[in-house]
């Protein structure tokens, strides 16, 4: 039976349908009807952020930590367009969400009205799909399909444009029977042949790597299941993309580490050398790829992914795979179980051999200090304090995100959240705030940056409205990191614009906010003042006081491949200037 | 290491380039156009030509015919990209496919007196195009050809007096008993 009700309602009503519990958004004169609407119920609880690019952040660290959508709520022109950023961000990293920004009456439409911009036009490249609903009858459709398009296939966020009397208007309300599209149906089941011929690969294979990627966690915890027990079964090493930490635990035995620009030496080299490469869920992104010509040259190359344009679009694969990443590891766990396969056990040992050699460089040892605090350092305390907590982990971007992902150590999916196709700084705190949301019994940890901080500092503030005790853990080396690490490789050290001149007082920052601010600046008080972080249930802001000129490693300078990191060490005892180093290039090359 | 300017990977592969027409089956809604533009120019890929109307009204469903260059591995990214749009039912490379029939028409307006007038006539009727207008000074003929023959009679008209010119872009559909649906 189909209910009569207003547009604005009939927004409500298709999100109580589809289970949604967390609105993030910011009222304005384009949405105030379904602000009005809301107000009448308790199903949907609203997160009123403090900035619209905070609210799609914020549903991204809701998204990812969950595993269900995340809605956003916004009104017309500013509203929409400050959102902008966040809907690029959660495009780039495939995260399912649902965008409703408030229009212009249609009659207005192209009339460059107060608060019109072309929501649509704007939003196109950056959403996966996006919709203007003009007609009430076609509002309650259009909802649900939102949500059936943002979640399937490869994942993404989707605009729905509602003029302001369409939310007026009245029609008819049926939950439609299936969500889906009339015609969007993406392959979730692999082809069998292709499939067969890559465990046939696989089982043959003298030198392999499974290389994963956030497509993992995105197919579910079941992937990140499948997967353990394929590693397992293969006993073949493990690396993944920043996106698809936790997919495998960081503590188990056939783990490498991260791979890419900032991944480890074991992890890369296994990549140069391997002549089976699996990738499941990754896209060679040129993070993990470095130069294309040298990239991986021994291997055969299979790639499963469920966004056909994936594959082959910058690195030529052998045996290409369209599925979802759950569905086609069942397939090759049952294939390789029903043929009682084995892996080549002496190629094999051979090849961990070889990867033990790499590991034993050691490549993410660096060089501790009694009298400054190393931000390395501050990572691998924050991570062993809190590991026992299963902590959910958001950062910004930048050194400290690297560092984040070298030294924090993920044991299950979906328990990091960080910017990685887009690069947002900003992104961490209001992904803080999702994630918390999210998991309200759980620590959620926001790893940052003294720059990165300040793009989206004011969602402090929402914090603090829903009493969400997120800590804000600042890795404070006065300096845009990455920036003057670029600057100091590549530009002759001139540090241009990258100083961060005039920093607040983070202690008193926190309690203008109603939070509680800690300092830290010396490594031996560290300890105690992460165990005063965590044991406070409030939101916190730790200012950790870091070395000012820490590097970044190890690392694969632009334009070099896989075997020619730069490591640590290299440095020298005094910690010389990595300029003069880069002149000597049998030195910095290994 | 030292000539490293940025941390991006140079740009390496060359390929030859070839060109190829795509017939693209689309739900006709609004901005369905503008999308697939978009994601042509948003992603560096050439339109040479591109012809759209709608099919099948019952349906809502849109013919996009698309001629487009690139090397095989950016036809093919251009193809998966273009399937990737939600609204995108069918993407078919006739050029792949066989020898498509192509056709384009066009109008072309001569202005002239005198020799011009009878040569731009001669040519008209060489090229089989069809007059649509005529006055005491000038022609509106209409010719129907591949891409080629429409190119080489706009380059004659414009030694007798060509002063406009209006052309469909190409459609195009395979040969044989096999439809594309």
């Amino acid at each position: 039976m189909s209910e009569t009700m207003t547009g604005a309602e009939m927004v409500i009503r298709a999100l109580q349908d589809q289970g949604v519990e967390h609105v993030f958004g910011y009222p304005g004169g384009a949405v105030l009807p379904i602000y009005d609407a809301l107000f009448h119920q308790e199903k949907v609880r609203h997160i009123l952020v403090r900035h619209e690019q905070g609210a799609v952040h914020a549903a991204e660290g809701y998204a990812r930590a969950s595993g269900k959508p995340g809605v956003v709520l916004v009104t017309s022109g500013p509203g929409a367009t400050n959102a902008i950023t966040g809907l690029a961000d959660a495009m780039m990293d495939s995260i399912p969400l649902v965008c409703i920004t408030g229009q212009v009456p249609t009659h207005l439409i192209g009339s460059d009205a107060f608060q019109e911009c072309d929501t649509v036009g704007i939003t196109r490249h950056c959403t996966k799909h996006n919709y203007l609903v003009k007609s009430i009858e076609d509002l309650p459709r259009v909802l649900h399909e939102a949500f059936y398009v943002a979640q399937n296939g490869r994942p993404g966020p989707v605009v729905v444009d509602l003029p302001k009397d369409v939310q007026f208007k009245i029609g008819a309300y049926l939950r439609p029977l299936s969500n889906q599209h009339k015609t969007y149906r993406p392959t979730v089941k692999g082809d069998m042949n292709h499939i067969r011929a890559a465990v046939e690969l696989m089982v043959n294979a003298k030198r392999p790597v499974f290389y994963t990627g956030g497509g993992v966690i995105n197919s579910g915890p079941q992937a990140a299941a499948l997967l353990r027990e394929l590693v397992q079964l293969t006993g073949f090493p493990i690396t993944s993309t920043l996106m698809g930490l936790g997919a495998y635990p960081a503590s188990g035995k056939h783990w490498l580490g991260m791979l890419g620009m900032h991944g480890t030496y074991e992890a890369n080299l296994a990549m140069h050398e391997c002549d089976v490469m699996i990738n499941i869920g990754a896209r060679f992104d040129d993070r993990i790829t470095g130069r294309l010509d040298a990239f991986s040259p021994f291997s055969k190359r299979i790639h499963v992914d469920i966004d056909p344009s994936s594959i082959n679009k910058t690195v030529k694969v052998d045996i290409p795979i369209v599925g979802d990443c759950a569905h086609v590891l069942e397939d090759m766990l049952r294939l390789w179980r029903q043929g009682a396969k084995q892996a080549d056990k002496i190629a094999l040992q051979e090849w961990w051999g070889k990867i033990e050699g790499w590991r034993s460089r050691n490549c993410l040892a660096y060089k501790n200090s009694q009298e400054s605090i190393k931000p390395q350092y501050a990572v691998q305390r924050l991570y062993e304090l809190t590991k026992d907590r299963s902590p959910y982990i958001t950062t910004e971007v930048g050194q400290h995100q690297m560092w984040a992902a070298q030294y924090f150590k993920f044991e299950d999916p979906n328990h990091w959240m960080t910017s990685g196709g887009h690069g947002t700084m900003g992104y961490g705190l209001p992904a803080a705030v999702g994630a918390q949301l999210a998991h309200p019994g759980s620590l959620v940890i926001d790893i940052a940056g003294e720059a990165s901080i300040q793009m989206m500092l004011q969602e402090m503030s929402t914090a603090l409205q829903y009493n969400l005790p997120i800590k804000v853990f600042i890795l404070n080396n006065e300096y845009m990191g990455m920036v003057r690490q670029w600057q100091e490789l590549l530009h002759g050290g001139r540090y241009s614009q990258s100083y961060s001149e005039s920093l607040p007082d983070f202690v008193k920052l926190a309690e203008a906010y109603g939070a509680v601010g800690i300092r830290c600046d010396n490594p031996g008080d560290l300890d105690a003042k992460i165990m005063e972080m965590i044991n406070v249930n409030r939101p916190v802001i730790f200012d950790c006081v870091v070395d000012k000129t820490e590097n970044c490693f190890p690392m694969i300078p632009s334009g070099k491949a896989h075997n020619e990191m730069l490591l640590n060490d290299y440095l020298g005892e005094t910690g010389a200037d990595i300029g003069s180093v880069i002149d000597e290039k049998g030195k910095m090359l290994v | 290491m030292l000539q490293m300017k940025t941390h991006y990977p140079d740009a390496h592969r060359i390929e030859p380039a070839k060109r190829h027409t795509l017939a693209v089956v689309v739900d006709n809604e609004p901005g369905v156009l503008a999308r697939i533009a978009g994601l042509f120019s948003g992603r560096g890929y050439n339109i040479e030509s591109l012809t759209v109307t709608e099919t099948e009204h019952e349906a809502h469903i849109s013919r996009i015919t698309i001629v487009t260059t690139g090397t095989d591995s950016i036809i093919e990214q251009i193809k998966s990209q273009l399937e990737r749009l939600v609204p995108v039912h069918r993407v078919v490379d006739l050029t792949l496919t066989g020898e498509a029939v192509e056709r384009e028409l066009c109008l072309v307006k001569v202005v002239g007196k005198g020799d011009y007038r009878v040569e731009a006539m001669r040519l008209a009727s060489a090229f089989g195009a069809r007059t649509l207008d005529a006055t005491l000074t000038s022609f509106v003929y209409e010719l129907t050809g591949t891409t080629g023959e429409v190119e080489r009679f706009i380059k004659l008209m414009t030694a007798v007096g060509l002063v406009e010119v209006s052309r469909t872009g190409v459609a195009a559909m395979s040969r044989g008993a096999e439809g594309i649906m």
